[in-house]
């Protein structure tokens, strides 16, 4: 296979020579975090005064995690390391729970970023030749912007589309020969729902990539997208703490992300305990920004699950790879005791060919007990007309939800498109329960 | 054979609805329909002036929806027929999936509507017309 590297030194180095410059970038950004409110405060916790007093990565390890509701007490300036005259980009959010969280980027940073971003695309294989249309949302939510500046500094050819007007969007595709596309895996499933009503057949288009993100997806999506849509899909990784889009990205070879290593640190946690786990384990994310001076990031708490691949990648590159996020550690349900991820029930459904691709997970009190209810729409062209066959289906996934997640689901069957579809981040799970 | 559109609907409120509204947009005439309510969802099932059509307008409005092959019986509204009917294919053993009927004319004509398993289908015609009925062709179903 044909590997392309945009930066082969760097992600080709050897682990020797990545820790080295791993050391040298975290002095630095212990140094730059000196200079906020926030950290010289966590730092003093951990008796760090200066950049000197990093000798050796293990001493990452003396600094405390940073965590999402650190951002929200200290906003809007308790992280902000550079004069406002050295910021030329602000991205917030507002979270659900109103209180926002803000990241100032100073010209290097967008640099820095923009930069990885252009090494995440081109690992795919593309080029100055492809055609980009950007799905994501532009405004404060990084996907839009960061993911804009990587590919034009690929030198494709950017469509700033935004989020949703589907018809617009498979329109655009077709009238500029769209060959790559940044978009949520449900966003994309949904859109080829869409090809028939927009008079577009998929023929009339020249589509080959797309790189999915912003929202967790188990790998039977990938394969569904990949076989309904005839392209290549390519897993992404990436929040805004950390600046946005392409901290990993999966390579030609598709089989997990390269998590860049010159520019963030990354550690996988046992949430509870917050000790290291072992090599290949699975726990929570945490991540240091390398590469960001005016919002320095240290040791930041992702609460995603994850682990990371102790293998080599067939494709020379160096730096380690994440695994897909197999969920959060806020979004597992325990239903009657036992623990329940999301993407395990998409497992289950994505693997039937009857089922559409929209599903909800609802969870209520019956009496004393958790109730599980998983809605999922039929597929409009494998319908028959029978009410056997209906029912037949309904027992099939039970079954397969039954041997999967142990509890005993209801299976309700939906219209096509009928249920809630928001045209970004896909809200799957609606809790009933009443709050203790 | 004649065809019947079968449609997958939630049982919510506003749903026969928008599918009424297709059919009228589409200058569809309604024969007559049934539902078969399932719990969850049921099952709508039409005879309509133009199946086909019917079928790509509601498919196109993202409907779950099918066209099934039914036997369309004309039959005279009288006391006994429909005994007469059902004893003919009980004792042949084919088996009825679903049946509707309807009165055309009072005291003068009815039309029952049969489902019948696919393997059986060939044998129920022949054992309905024994029995000394006609059975409906596609376009006079259609243009009753
Ligand atoms: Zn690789």
């Amino acid at each position: 296979m044909d590997v392309p590297f945009w930066n082969k030194e760097i992600e080709t180095a050897d682990r020797s020579r990545l820790e080295a410059i791993q050391l040298e970038r975290l002095r630095e950004t212990v140094g730059w975090a000196l200079k906020t409110p926030f950290y010289q405060k966590q730092l003093r916790q951990a008796k760090i005064s200066s950049a000197d007093d990093i000798r050796s990565l293990a001493d990452l390890r003396k600094i405390p995690f940073t965590t999402k509701d650190d951002l929200r007490l200290n906003f809007p300036r308790g992280l902000l390391a550079v004069d406002m005259k050295d910021v030329v980009r602000i991205h917030s959010s507002s979270g659900t729970t109103g209180i926002p969280t803000v990241i100032y980027y100073s010209k290097e940073d967008i640099d820095n970023w923009t930069d990885m971003l252009a090494r995440c695309l081109f690992s795919t294989g593309v080029t100055s030749r492809d055609v980009f249309q950007n799905m994501m949302t532009y405004g404060m939510f990084t996907g839009g912007l960061g993911m804009h500046y990587g590919a034009e500094r690929v030198g494709m050819a950017v469509i700033p589309m935004g989020g949703g007007n589907t018809k617009r969007q498979i329109k655009t595709m077709k009238d500029f020969g769209t060959t790559a596309i940044h978009v949520t895996p449900s966003y994309l499933l949904h859109i080829h729902t869409k090809l028939e009503e927009a008079e577009v057949k998929r023929e009339d288009l020249v589509l080959k990539k797309a790189f999915t993100g912003a929202e967790p997806h188990s790998e039977d999506i990938r394969k569904k997208i990949e076989r309904i849509w005839n392209i290549d899909a390519y897993n992404s990784y990436g929040l805004s703490e950390l600046n946005g889009p392409g901290v990993a990205f999966e390579c030609v070879y598709k089989n997990d992300m390269h998590l860049w290593e010159d520019g963030y640190i990354v550690e996988i946690i046992d949430p509870d305990t917050g000790e290291p786990v072992r090599d290949g384990d699975s726990g929570e994310v945490v991540l240091t920004n390398l590469i960001r001076r005016a919002t320095p990031m240290l040791r930041y708490r992702t609460r995603d699950l994850a682990y990371l691949h102790t293998d080599p990648c067939p494709c020379g590159r160096t730096h380690r790879r994440l695994s897909r996020i197999m969920g959060r550690t806020d979004d597992m349900l325990i239903i009657n005791g036992i623990n329940l991820f999301p993407s395990q029930i998409e497992e289950v459904v994505m693997r039937i060919p009857e089922v559409a691709t929209n599903y909800i997970i609802q969870v209520e009190k019956r009496g004393d007990l958790d109730h599980l209810t998983v809605k999922v729409e039929i597929y409009p062209k494998l319908f028959l007309g029978d009410p056997s066959q209906l029912e037949a289906l309904k027992g099939r996934i039970t079954e397969e939800l039954r041997s999967a997640i142990i509890l005993h689901p209801t299976v309700e069957l939906h219209e096509p498109n009928s249920l809630p579809v928001s045209e970004g981040k896909a809200k799957r799970v609606i809790d009933l329960r009443p709050k203790e | 054979m004649a065809k019947q559109l079968t449609i997958f609907v939630e049982n919510r409120p506003g749903r026969l609805s928008s599918i009424a509204k297709s059919l009228r947009e589409n200058n569809i005439d309604i024969r007559a329909f049934t539902i078969q309510d399932r719990g969850d969802y049921g099952l709508v099932k039409f005879i309509v002036s133009n199946p086909s059509q019917a079928y790509l307008a509601l498919a196109n409005l993202g409907c779950a929806c099918a066209l099934k092959d039914i036997i369309a019986i004309s039959i005279p509204d009288k006391v006994g027929n429909f005994e007469l009917l059902t004893s003919a294919l009980a004792q042949n053993n084919i088996n009825v999936k679903d049946a509707y009927g309807f009165v055309l004319q009072t005291n003068l004509k009815g039309v029952c509507c049969l489902e019948i398993e696919e393997a059986q289908s060939a044998a129920a015609q022949k054992v309905i017309q024994a029995a000394g009925f006609t059975i409906l062709k596609d376009d006079e179903l259609y243009n009753l």
